[in-house]
C-alpha cells in the first residue's frame, strides 16, 4: 500500500492505494472523479488524458504514486466555478465536436494543453497534437473546428 | 498486473543499491513498462523509479558533443537539442504522441531496444556512447538483437553522449496505428565518414547498413546507393508490411535522409 497525496483541480486529496493502481483508477475509484474515461487501457486512445503539473499525460499509463505531490487537472476542473461549461467544452457543444462523448474528456484535456502552449494553432498543428486521441464517432472534422473556435474565443478574451 | 513495492531513490548510489536486489526493475517513463506489466510480460517484485534522480535528467552541450541524462523525457530532448542537433530533436519530437513524449525517456527507449523504436537508430548512426553506473558502451556494442542489450542485471543507463555530426537526418515511415517506425533510417556524416542505422526492418533489431555507409562516404548523394540491393531475407513480416516492402523502404528512406541531411 502507498499513501498518495496530490492536488486535483485545486483541492488537496489523500488516499491509500496499491503500488499498481494507475492514476486513472485512482481518480475514478478513490476520488470518484469518473469524468476521466478509460477506453483502451493500452496507451493508445487518449480518453484518459489528464494534466500532471500542466502537461498532458495518459493517466492509464502512469501509476498513482508517480503523481505524488503533483498538481493534477481533470475534465471536472474544466467547467467554470458556477458549473457552466468552460470555453473549450462549450465550443465542443456548439460545433458538434462530440457524438457519443466517450473520447471527449481526453480530447478537451489535450486541446487545453495545446492551447496553453500554442494559442493560435493551425489545422495541421491541431491534428498533429491530437495524434494520441482517438475518436470512433466524429471523423475529427468538428473536433478541429471546435478547437479552432475555442482558440479564437480565448484569444479574444485576453 | 501483479502488485509490487515502490522505491524512489534521489541519487545514483541509492538506486544502484536498490537494484542489486533480486526481482527488482527500473521504471523511467513507464510508457513501455506499464503496458508490459499489464499484460504480465513483466512482474517485478519491486520497481525502482529513476524519475526522482535529478543528476540523470537534462541536456548538456560540451565541445563537439551533447550529453543527455537517461531520465530525460522525449519532449525535453526535442526542445533542448533543436539547434544543437536538429535530426535528434526531430526524432524525439515525432515519437508517439504528446502525452507519450511527456513521460517517455531516452534511457527507457535505448534499454528496451524495441526493434521498431527510433532512438536506437540515432544512437547507432550517431556513434553514441552509452554510460551506466558501472561502465560505458559504444552503441556498436550495446544493441544485441530484439529487446536485448549489453546491460547486465541491476545495471542502468545514466547518460548518453552524442558526438555532433556535420550533418544528419532521421526519416521515419510511420506505422499509423502504433506510431512507431514501420522502418526508420538515421544517417550521419562526420569528417567525411557516413553511418547509416536502420530500425523497424530487421528481425535482429537495429543494424548498420554498411554497404550504404561505404558508398555514401565516397559520394554523399542519393545516387550513390542507387545500385545497392537490400535483401528481403531476414526482414520483419507482419500485417503492416511484407519483408520485401520493408527492404524497399530501407533504400527509399536512406535516400530521403541523404537528401534532407543538414
Ligand atoms: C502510444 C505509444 C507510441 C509510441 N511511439 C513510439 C515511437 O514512435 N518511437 C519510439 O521509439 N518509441 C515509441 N514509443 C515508446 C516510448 O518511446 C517509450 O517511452 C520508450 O520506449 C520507453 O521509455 P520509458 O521511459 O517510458 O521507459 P519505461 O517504460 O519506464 O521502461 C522501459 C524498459 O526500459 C527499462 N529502463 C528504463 N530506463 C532505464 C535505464 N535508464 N537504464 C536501464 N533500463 C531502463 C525498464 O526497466 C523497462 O524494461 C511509444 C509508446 C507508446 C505508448
Ligand atoms: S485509456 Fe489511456 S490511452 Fe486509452
Ligand atoms: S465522440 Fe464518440 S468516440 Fe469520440
Amino acid at each position: 500500500m502507498v499513501t498518495v497525496t496530490l492536488t486535483v483541480n485545486g483541492q488537496e486529496k489523500t488516499s491509500d492505494c496499491e503500488g499498481r493502481s494507475l492514476l486513472s483508477d485512482f481518480l475514478r475509484d478513490n476520488l470518484n472523479l469518473t469524468g476521466t474515461h478509460v477506453g483502451c487501457d493500452t496507451s493508445q486512445c487518449g480518453a484518459c488524458v489528464v494534466h500532471v503539473d500542466g502537461e498532458a499525460v495518459k493517466s492509464c499509463t502512469m501509476f498513482a504514486w508517480e503523481a505524488q505531490g503533483a498538481d493534477v487537472a481533470t475534465i471536472e476542473g474544466m467547467a467554470e466555478d458556477d458549473g457552466s461549461l468552460g470555453t473549450i467544452q462549450q465550443a465542443f457543444q456548439d460545433h458538434h465536436g462530440l457524438q457519443c462523448g466517450f473520447c471527449t474528456p481526453g480530447m478537451v484535456m489535450s486541446a487545453a494543453a495545446l492551447l496553453k502552449k500554442n494559442p493560435d494553432p493551425t489545422e495541421y498543428e491541431i491534428r498533429d497534437y491530437l495524434e494520441g486521441n482517438i475518436c470512433r464517432c466524429t471523423g475529427y472534422q468538428n473536433i478541429v473546428h471546435a478547437i479552432q473556435a475555442a482558440a479564437q474565443t480565448m484569444r479574444a478574451a485576453t | 498486473m501483479y502488485d509490487f513495492a515502490v522505491e524512489r531513490p534521489t541519487n545514483l548510489d541509492d538506486a544502484s543499491r536498490l537494484l542489486a536486489k533480486d526481482e527488482t526493475q527500473v521504471i523511467a517513463g513507464g510508457q513501455t513498462l506499464i503496458p508490459t506489466m499489464k499484460s504480465r510480460l513483466a512482474s517485478p517484485k519491486t520497481l525502482v523509479s529513476l524519475t526522482g534522480i535529478d543528476e540523470i535528467k537534462g541536456v548538456s552541450p560540451s565541445q563537439g558533443s551533447v550529453t543527455i541524462g537517461a531520465a530525460t523525457r522525449h519532449v525535453d530532448v526535442a526542445n533542448e537539442t533543436r539547434t544543437l542537433y536538429p535530426a535528434l530533436a526531430s526524432l524525439a519530437a515525432n515519437i508517439g504522441d504528446p502525452a507519450v513524449r511527456n513521460r517517455g525517456t531516452i534511457g527507457g527507449s535505448l534499454a528496451n531496444n524495441d526493434p521498431s523504436a527510433c532512438y536506437p537508430a540515432a544512437a547507432l548512426a550517431g556513434d553514441a556512447e552509452i554510460k551506466t553506473q558501472e561502465r560505458s558502451y559504444s552503441a556498436d556494442d550495446f544493441f544485441c538483437g530484439l529487446f536485448e542489450t549489453a546491460l547486465s542485471e541491476g545495471e542502468f543507463i545514466t547518460e548518453i553522449r552524442f558526438p555532433i555530426p556535420d550533418r544528419a537526418s532521421y526519416q521515419k515511415f510511420e506505422q499509423p496505428a502504433s506510431r512507431f517506425a514501420l522502418v526508420g533510417v538515421f544517417v550521419t556524416q562526420k569528417s567525411g565518414q557516413v553511418r547509416v542505422a536502420v530500425t523497424g526492418a530487421s528481425e535482429e533489431g537495429v543494424y548498420r547498413w554498411k554497404e550504404a555507409e561505404q558508398a555514401l562516404s565516397d559520394d554523399f548523394r542519393r545516387e550513390a546507393i542507387a545500385d545497392l540491393i537490400v535483401p528481403a531475407e531476414g526482414k520483419i513480416v507482419d500485417i503492416h508490411g511484407s519483408a520485401a516492402y520493408r527492404a524497399h523502404l530501407v533504400k527509399v528512406l536512406t535516400g530521403r535522409a541523404v537528401d534532407s541531411a543538414h
